[in-house]
């Protein structure tokens, strides 16, 4: 595995902190006034051109968050959030007309980030991936596993700065533009699908991100069609004292696939950051969305201090019949992690998949599960999941499965394992089940285990160094999770778990 | 100049003295063979040798191809050229037998300041090592040990050594829990990497593995330290006595 090695190598590089996104871009930007109140709310959706119906769906939910408190049932513990002491909205003054004309300065971000943004360039494919190269060696060739063939939509602070291959997937019939942009062009299936997963007042931090949502991605795959490359949205908050409310939807019609990935990064700063996003994914019948989240916001330094506080609302509704939907997430980074993607499996036959591996170190805490809830006739899901904690870090998970009084022959299978790195971290496993219905079969596993010195010792006496070690250990016990990610990502993810463990060792 | 010098060495565990001025001198080219009863202390010594933590030196010296080997960390004593093939294997789920051999092989050579092996060469050598110790392709795509029978552990524990070429292997006990089929494969292993400029330690506890690879020297420890020194013949002599005289020995 020389992805480990290079991985070790590229941290031994960055002397400050490991988290090698912590940079900012310098560029001007355009923002609300900080706080929140129906102004903000008003100056969002003039900035977006936004038609009457978005603006008095905005105006509602801020109504509603008005009169609603900040959930307390997760194991976390931050501070009290100064709510009128965060920018809402902040945008790149020069507004992009086209890809040629993104601000430089933005296209260097990203390139440093590794995501391509020039369609020409992701078609030779600038990433290398391969851990035999040096870091600044030359390209590899198109079909590799780096983002050769990836359609990126990416979101600047508040606003989308780019979407590649659109002309290419619109020939296919595939919509994928930021959500202002839907607004306008696809109004209809904006209405119609906007808040249909997550109500909005589904919870706190979901009607905040209802009220003053800036951008997102927007997916629509006709009937039928199966989206002929990943799809991907690469969230980035560069301003200071800046939230990011980003919102997505995704909707596949009857019979239709789509993969969709989503990664994300934040400078390095003192203070902590917001981050509230709201994703509704819709499965109609014998459709299937695969969903795969790499989430490396900055966790705060080596003292906890500093870090995103991402607080997310994910859900996917198998509406059809036989549709499925797949969420598979590895989560490194923020210093406090909520969030629950879940799955409603509504129509018959319908399946529902939540993968996960959340790694925390330092002092970072984790809350993070999945919902399967069963409406529908033999209805299935499976949940495996993996924490794994460092350092002084807190790692939880929490799940639900519950099936209905009508969900004959519903069914779930649960695993999750927790794997302890030194003795000053926490894993704890909160599953919840409940059964309507007597023919429902729910299976559940745990294990919480100690990373084992001896088998760390044997990988030593064979030439590993403690951090080689370790994260070879780890990538074997993570490994049934990281074979769900898309194989154009899963380098990168063992690169990223090696990342995030370091210093976790003696 | 010995590839590996031990002199009074003492070690304790958990704060009790297990090792008590053990004297060892291996060559380059000699196969040592040290015998003992159970709870003498072999696995310690080959643990304090490989670096584990809790094996606490407490006086003496170990100069490994003329270095201190306590200032050298466990990897770096492994790329230095030291093999321990353990009593116990450990298990490491998911990680694909291939995949670790691989890492483990680079990560020597990185430390030595030799490239990487390519691809193709890198699986060349492990068709060819397994092939002669009979390990099929699913074993190597099976995670590390896991499921493995006890002689197969045994085999994979000599496939690394193989492919790892040390200067130094310390076996111990690699014939507990073999039949004579799966013995006589892991004495073969071990007599073709024979060679001047490599050395072997081997710990038994029976005479029976002492028949297939032949050692130049035999040694007796019991009690923490070596306590009679012989060639081949007195290993067949303990086998006839068994260890109570010299356990008597130790005693005084
Ligand atoms: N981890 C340990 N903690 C405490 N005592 C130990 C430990 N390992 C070995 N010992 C003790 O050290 C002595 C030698 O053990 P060991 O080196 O395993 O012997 P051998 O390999 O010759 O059977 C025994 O008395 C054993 O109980
Ligand atoms: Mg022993």
């Amino acid at each position: 595995m020389p992805a480990v090695q290079e991985t070790v190598d590229q941290v031994r590089r960055i002397d400050v902190d490991q988290y090698k996104y912590g940079f900012e871009t310098l560029i001007e930007s355009d923002k609300a006034p900080k706080g929140l109140s129906e102004d903000t709310v008003r100056f969002i959706s003039a900035k977006k051109n936004e038609p009457d119906w978005m603006l008095a769906w905005r105006l509602d939910a801020y109504k509603r968050w008005l009169t609603m408190r900040e959930p307390k049932w997760a194991k976390v513990d931050y501070g009290p959030i100064d709510y009128q002491n965060i920018y809402y909205y902040a945008a790149p003054k020069k507004a992009p007309a086209s890809l040629d004309d993104i601000d430089p300065e933005i296209l260097r971000t990203y390139e440093k980030l590794g995501i391509p943004l020039r369609e020409r360039e992701a078609l030779l494919g600038i990433r290398k991936t391969d851990g035999q190269n040096s870091e600044d060696g030359g390209a590899e060739p198109a079909g590799g596993n780096g983002y050769g063939r990836v359609a990126v939509d990416a979101v600047f602070d508040s606003v989308s700065v780019a979407t590649t291959f659109k002309a290419e997937l619109a020939k296919a019939g595939v919509l994928f533009m930021p959500i202002s942009e839907a607004v306008h062009e696809h109004p209809d299936l904006v209405k119609k699908y906007l808040g249909s997963v997550v109500p909005v007042s589904d919870n706190f931090f979901a009607t905040l991100n209802s009220a003053v949502f800036s951008d997102g991605s927007f997916v629509y795959v006709p009937p039928g069609v199966r989206c002929p490359m990943e799809l991907s949205t690469y969230f980035r908050i560069n301003e200071r004292n800046t939230g990011q409310f980003e919102r997505t939807l995704i909707i596949a019609d009857k019979g239709s696939y789509v993969s969709y990935l989503e990664g994300c990064t934040a400078p390095v700063r003192d203070e902590n950051q917001l981050h509230a996003a709201v994703v509704e994914l819709i499965a109609l019948d014998d459709a299937e969305i695969k969903y795969s989240t790499i989430q490396n916001w900055y966790p705060g330094d080596a003292n906890g201090k500093g870090g995103i506080y991402n607080f997310v609302t994910k859900r996917g509704d198998c509406r059809g019949r036989g549709a499925k939907i797949s969420w598979t997430q590895l989560e490194t980074g923020s210093a406090i992690t909520w969030k629950y993607p879940s799955c409603i499996l509504r129509g018959d036959n319908s399946r529902g998949e939540f993968y996960s591996i959340a790694i925390s170190n330092g002092y970072q805490q984790v809350d993070s599960g999945t919902k399967m809830l069963h409406l529908g006739k033999n209805t299935t899901s499976r949940i495996i999941s993996k924490g794994i904690a460092a350092g002084h870090s807190n790692n939880t998970y929490r799940g639900l499965v519950t099936s209905h009084r009508r969900a004959t022959g519903a069914r779930n299978f649960t695993n999750c394992d927790s794997l302890l790195i030194g003795d000053q971290c926490g894993a704890h496993t909160v599953p919840y089940i409940e059964t309507k219905n007597s023919s429902t079969v729910f299976e559940h596993e745990a294990t919480t285990s100690k990373i084992s010195e001896e088998m760390l010792f044997y990988c030593r006496q064979r030439g590993l160094s403690a951090e080689e070690a370790t994260a070879l250990v780890v990538n074997g016990f993570v490994k049934d999770v990281l074979q769900q990610l898309p194989m154009e990502f899963a380098v990168e993810a063992q690169k990223l778990i090696s990342v995030s463990l370091e210093g976790s060792v003696g | 100049m010995p590839l590996l010098e031990i002199k009074n060495l003492h070690v304790k565990i958990d704060g009790k003295e297990i090792l008590k001025s053990l004297d060892l001198t291996v060559n380059a080219g000699e196969v040592h063979a040290i015998m003992g009863p159970n709870g003498s202390g072999k696995s310690t010594l080959a643990y304090v040798l490989a670096g584990k933590a809790g094996y606490e030196p407490t006086s003496g010296e170990v100069k490994f191809d003329g270095k201190n080997i306590f200032d050298m960390t466990p990897d770096e004593r492994a790329a230095a050229g030291l093999f321990l093939a353990f009593q116990y294997p450990l298990e490491i789920p998911g990680v694909a037998t291939m995949t670790f051999l691989r890492t483990a092989l680079n990560a020597q050579r990185k430390k030595r300041g030799e490239a990487e092996l390519s691809t193709p060469e890198f699986i060349k050598r492990v068709r060819e090592a397994a092939g002669k110790l009979n390990i099929d392709q699913d074993m190597l795509r099976r995670a590390v040990n896991v499921g493995f029978s006890g002689g197969e552990k045994k085999r994979n524990e000599i496939l690394q050594m193989a492919l790892l070429e040390p200067r130094l292997a310390v076996l111990d006990e690699t014939d507990s829990g073999l039949d004579i089929d799966a013995l006589k494969i892991v004495a073969d292993g071990v007599n073709r990497l024979r060679a001047l400029q490599r050395a072997f330690v081997v710990i038994t506890h029976y005479q029976r593995l002492l028949s297939y690879i032949v050692p130049d020297i035999v040694h007796v420890l019991s009690g923490g330290r070596i306590v009679k020194t012989g060639g081949k013949e007195l290993a067949l002599e303990l086998e006839a006595r068994g260890y109570a005289e010299y356990q008597e020995e130790a005693v005084e």
